[in-house]
């Protein structure tokens, strides 16, 4: 059925070919980004500025400088004096492609030629790094030639960044801290809001509603009309009590009230929705709202607890503005996104720490969303197409 | 570390015990003061009665009183705030707005946040639009929408370093490791330092929200889209419609409600951004917008309330027709 | 107006075959119902008439023209949907308007053309409602009216007043066929309702798993049911069927299980042995002693008859209607008979028509 007006529409090849095209245009676009920073935190720090990430799986050129072996080690060869070896140590190998021994012209030379460094004195540098210094007189000074080659190494991906963020970075710390913040800010509001939710939905009361038009009211109030106050409420409490005004129990509290007109408005409609039958027949059986609730009405609305658990998770842990305002910025208190905005402003420029850590932040909702993307479709359909 | 798990594992149990003991106790409670059961007529009914007054006001009390406390107390106090100094304690009148209106940055930050409501609920409801049109027609299409929704599920933090990454800007004769600008040196442009680029810059910013949003507008406009009666569709191919005339005369009209609802949420999340122009430039290069520099002047010099609450009323203002709206619409269609 | 051939017309979905080479001629004017039960293919091929279906084999034309791969529109035809598929968002004067504005008519003739349209629905004083303003019965004569306007050679209706309440579908069905007398126009009728395919058509198809079982006047169809299918599902109540054979001994009987007899008029060529279906319409069954035993299980006056429901010594359910108000008791046993030419008779084993 549902073809009959396609058919009419764009049966035509090159319709469909469009219509596929286009598509795997937006798709390019919208996964891109996410894909540059995970390649990215999979690469080598030095490659990551040394070629686009997008260029990960060729190999990368680099321009680097060396310093071959003091003087100390010639030996002395059909008269001339000699100094041999490998330019890379122990350092993994790489292909030389030119090289040079002043800064200015770092790719003078042709890898294989032999340079003429003046004074009779010839080096020789080789593609796979060997090199042949020769001199007419014993060199003499304490350090090394200096010498600046091209070369390119290939593509080498590696988890040391992952270990360097969740180790010494403290971005684990702060994955413990997010973890503390979100499901405990998950939880406490299921709780209050079913019953509310049931009470709004079931129960006859006086001023039922008004609570109702308040709830709908508060749904689109901006966050910001509730810091000031609240970080007063709390400064002055911790003040009283001589307790510290940043706690983890404030985090979950404010979470909770600000999750709260979403979650009672989104449960309500879901329970206003069950059979009234199932109400009437379960109170004609003896039972009492309490139980009602308990046994009829919170197993019903469990796909709907589902996404509500699914969105109050997503928006706490995804959370930068109440985690700022209402917790510390100490290493016991820092959240993930306020440890990646702290590294945005300390290491701006170290892609291999901003990508990886980025990535670490942003894998559970990455989990959470691909496993239960069902749920949380169904509870963006029932919280906006009705509210907005 | 370990003992902050424990404390979080302890409070998780002590939470929900605590609301399992209250719910259950209350209503155990009040069945103890007025026994239903094993009492003579009417003064069962009597009791029956004084429960059922009772009961509900013991469901809904905590979510009341956290209501209360934590949204509209608040809001009545931010306004109390609005018309008095930094400190909170002296009246001053409506000179926080006057202040506000004279201020040069925040004129700008008004203008970047009228910049913000023209461009992005727009392009988010267009492009969500088109992809949910598009992803319908194609076997694939539930893959492609799993892949441009996933944005969705990211913070914005993560997104701006996302983005950040792609905006990288590396001096004249580098290697460009940002993707933005190796595009632009592949087609003989020279790079740029994208997010400091007056005006423009905030539009590079806004891509970010859109980037993030699309995936919402096109999940609920899809959703929409099939909720069109297919015999609709069908009576307007009989009726001689070609696919361009169904498309606006058939099923655009159908989910203007629809559209209109994709387009006020994210209008109010726009007037509430605040993570991504924090991050990505905060405020400078003139990109501020409302609530990032509400949530400056909250701390700036030890932090400024009149000023701060101040701000926070005036993004309130902009939201307050949607409320009103929404309320009169819940009104109407009887769920109160 | 025109007529409609449909010419081995075969449909499949995948690989599945749904309609297997159907032929029907449908005169110009003729009132035509496409009868069956869910899923026998009749709104598919309605559907393939209107184009919004592909065929994948054989033809159909309309009038002269064999319409296999003209679209929808210009097939001047005509469609009205179960669910009325009216535009939500358009008044009932725009939703009537539609397909003339999207041919440019001129406004004063669009306009003239939907008052007629109106005047004959009564639907004037509607116009400027909206779809979700209006009744049931309001919609469907909307989608009628949208239907009208366009004055199109064929009407399709697809079961149209299965939405409807039981006493608005018998006022509806009597409307439509009024509406039928009225302009002649060429019309297809899809119902699985045999009530109201007897009742409005000139012509009925009964189709069954995708193919025609049989095409007749309705009261042809009553009378001389092709085969098994056709005549259980003409007729209600339904038609009473015993198995049995036939009688190999003296004249001809049917021998059926339990010991019951009937006595026929001929055999119509079958051999003593046959196994044969024998059908009795409820009405036709009469109260004799020398008829065939039956135990009464339920009785259930209507008011203006009696029907029982009972049982043969065979085990076999029958069904009779008595306009006579006999008092009859569950339990009791009556003697049964039908007049020999009355009497229908089925191969049984190829359920056709002896």
């Amino acid at each position: 059925m549902a073809q009959a007006s396609g058919k009419s529409a764009g049966k035509s090849f090159f319709g469909k070919f469009g219509v596929h095209l286009a598509v795997l245009v937006f798709v390019v676009i919208w996964t891109v980004p996410t894909l540059g920073i995970l390649v990215s935190s999979l690469r080598d720090k030095d490659q990551i500025i040394a070629s686009g990430w997008w260029n990960s799986f060729a190999s990368s050129t680099q321009t680097e400088a060396g310093r071959l072996p003091p003087p100390e080690n010639q030996v002395e060869k059909d008269g001339r004096f000699v100094i041999e070896g490998n330019i890379f140590g122990d350092d993994p190998p790489r292909t030389i492609s030119a090289f040079g021994t002043r800064a200015a012209a770092p790719t003078q030379y042709a890898a294989g030629e032999t340079a003429d460094l003046g004074d009779g004195v010839t080096l020789q540098l080789n593609e796979d790094g060997t090199f042949v210094l020769s001199s007419p007189v014993a060199l003499e000074g304490s350090r090394g030639q200096r010498v600046y080659f091209a070369s390119s190494a290939p593509p080498r991906f590696t988890t040391e960044n992952y270990e360097t963020v969740l180790f010494s970075e403290g971005i684990g710390r702060s994955f413990i801290n997010s973890l503390t913040v979100t499901v405990p800010a998950t939880v406490i509001p299921i709780m209050i809001a079913a019953f509310a939710a049931y009470a709004l939905a079931w129960m006859r009361f006086p001023g039922r509603a008004l609570i109702i038009a308040t709830i709908i009211g508060l749904l689109v109030v901006p966050l910001q009309m509730a810091l000031i106050p609240l970080l007063q409420l709390y400064n002055g409490v911790g003040l009283f009590f001589g307790v510290p005004s940043k706690t983890y129990l404030g985090i979950w509290l404010a979470h909770t009230g600000f999750g709260l007109p979403f979650a009672i408005y989104l449960l309500r409609s879901y329970m206003a929705g069950l059979p009234r039958e199932l109400m009437e027949s379960a109170r004609i059986d003896g039972a009492s709202d309490f139980e009602i609730f308990l046994k009829i009405v919170l197993p019903l609305s469990f796909p709907v607890l589902a996404s509500f658990a699914i969105f109050q998770f997503l928006w706490v842990w995804n959370d930068l503005l109440v985690a700022m305002v209402f917790l510390g910025s100490g290493a016991n208190q820092l959240v993930l996104t306020g440890k990646l905005n702290a590294l945005l402003g300390s290491r701006g420029g170290d892609w291999e720490i901003l990508t990886t850590s980025a990535f670490v932040t942003i894998i559970v909702p990455l989990l959470v969303f691909f496993s239960l993307q069902r749920y949380f479709v169904r509870g963006l359909l029932a919280g906006s197409v009705k509210g907005g | 570390m370990a003992a902050q798990i424990l404390s979080a594992i302890i409070t998780i149990i002590v939470g929900v015990g605590g609301a399992i003991a209250y719910f259950w106790g209350a209503n155990r409670l009040l069945d103890l003061i007025f026994p239903s059961r094993g009492v003579a007529g009417m003064a069962a009914v009597d009791n029956l009665r004084r429960q059922g007054f009772i009961r509900p006001w013991l469901f809904i009390g905590p979510a009341l009183i956290i209501l209360v406390v934590y949204l509209i107390y608040p809001v009545i106090q931010t306004l109390y705030l609005s018309f008095h100094d930094r400190s909170g304690e002296n009246f001053v009148g409506v000179a926080n707005y006057a202040w506000a209106f004279g201020d040069r940055e925040f004129q700008n930050s008004i203008l970047n946040n009228l910049l913000w409501l023209a461009v992005v609920p727009a392009a988010c409801t267009f492009l969500g639009l088109v992809i949910a049109v598009l992803t319908d027609r194609i076997w694939w299409g539930t893959i492609a929408k799993s892949l441009i929704f996933l944005p969705l599920a990211i913070s914005f933090v993560g997104a701006s370093v996302i983005w950040k990454f792609i905006y990288e800007y590396r001096g004249d004769g580098q290697v460009q490791i940002g993707l933005l600008n190796a595009i632009v040196q592949f087609f003989g442009g020279n790079p740029q330092v994208w997010i400091s680029l007056p005006f423009w810059n905030s539009f590079f910013l806004m891509v970010i929200l859109i980037w993030i949003q699309t995936g919402f507008a096109m999940v609920i406009l899809s959703a929409a889209l099939r909720g069109i009666p297919e015999e609709t569709i069908e009576a307007a191919v009989i009726d001689g419609a070609n696919p361009f005339q169904i498309f606006w005369k058939i099923m655009i009209p159908q989910i203007w409600g629809t559209i209109a609802v994709v387009w006020t949420t994210i209008t109010i999340l726009v007037l509430k951004v605040f993570d991504i122009v924090l991050t990505m430039t905060n405020g400078q290069w003139n990109s501020q917008v409302l609530a990032n520099l509400m949530f400056d002047w909250m701390f700036r010099g030890g932090g400024d309330f009149g000023r701060g609450a101040t701000i926070a009323i005036i993004i309130m203002l902009a939201v307050l027709p949607i409320m009103i709206w929404n309320i009169r619409q819940a009104n109407k269609e009887g769920g109160l | 107006m025109a007529s409609v051939g449909i010419r081995e017309v075969r449909k499949s979905f995948g690989s599945t075959e749904i309609l297997h080479g159907v032929s029907i001629d449908i005169v110009d004017g003729e009132f035509v119902t496409l009868v069956g039960p869910s899923g026998c293919g009749k709104s598919t091929l309605l559907r393939m008439i209107a184009g919004l279906e592909g065929v994948t084999s054989g033809q159909i034309s309309i009038g002269e023209r064999v319409v296999n791969n003209v679209a929808p529109k210009e097939r001047d035809i005509a469609m009205v949907f179960q669910n009325y598929a009216l535009y939500p968002h358009m008044t009932v004067a725009e939703n009537m308007a539609f397909s003339l504005k999207l041919k440019n008519a001129a406004k004063a003739e669009t306009e003239a053309r939907v008052q007629r349209a109106a005047e004959i629905l009564g639907l004037v004083p509607l116009l400027s409602r909206y779809p979700r303003q209006l009744s049931g019965g309001q919609r469907q004569r909307v989608a009628m009216g949208r239907a009208i306007v366009r004055d199109p050679q064929v009407f399709l209706f697809d079961e149209p007043l299965s939405n409807l309440d039981a006493k608005l579908r018998v006022a509806m069905r009597a409307e439509i066929k009024e509406l039928h007398q009225r302009l002649k126009t060429t019309t297809v009728y899809v119902t699985h309702d045999q009530i109201e395919a007897m009742t409005m058509a000139d012509k009925i198809v009964v189709m069954h798993d995708g193919i025609v079982e049989q095409i007749g006047r309705p009261l042809d169809l009553y009378d001389r049911p092709d085969n098994l299918f056709v005549a259980s599902f003409i007729g209600s109540p339904a038609m009473n069927f015993l198995h049995g054979e036939i009688g190999s001994d003296g004249g001809p009987a049917f021998h059926g299980k339990g010991g019951v007899s009937v006595p026929l008029n001929g055999a119509a060529g079958a051999g003593g042995g046959t196994p044969v279906v024998l059908g009795a319409r409820p009405e036709h069954l009469k109260l004799s002693d020398d008829g065939f035993p039956v135990e009464i299980v339920v009785v259930e006056p209507t008011g203006s008859e009696i029907q029982i429901i009972g049982r043969t010594p065979g085990g076999e359910e029958i069904v009779a209607n008595f306009r006579e108000r006999h008092a009859f008791e569950p339990g009791q046993t009556v003697k049964l008979t039908v007049e020999p030419n009355l009497i229908h008779l089925f191969n049984g084993e190829t359920g056709k028509r002896l």
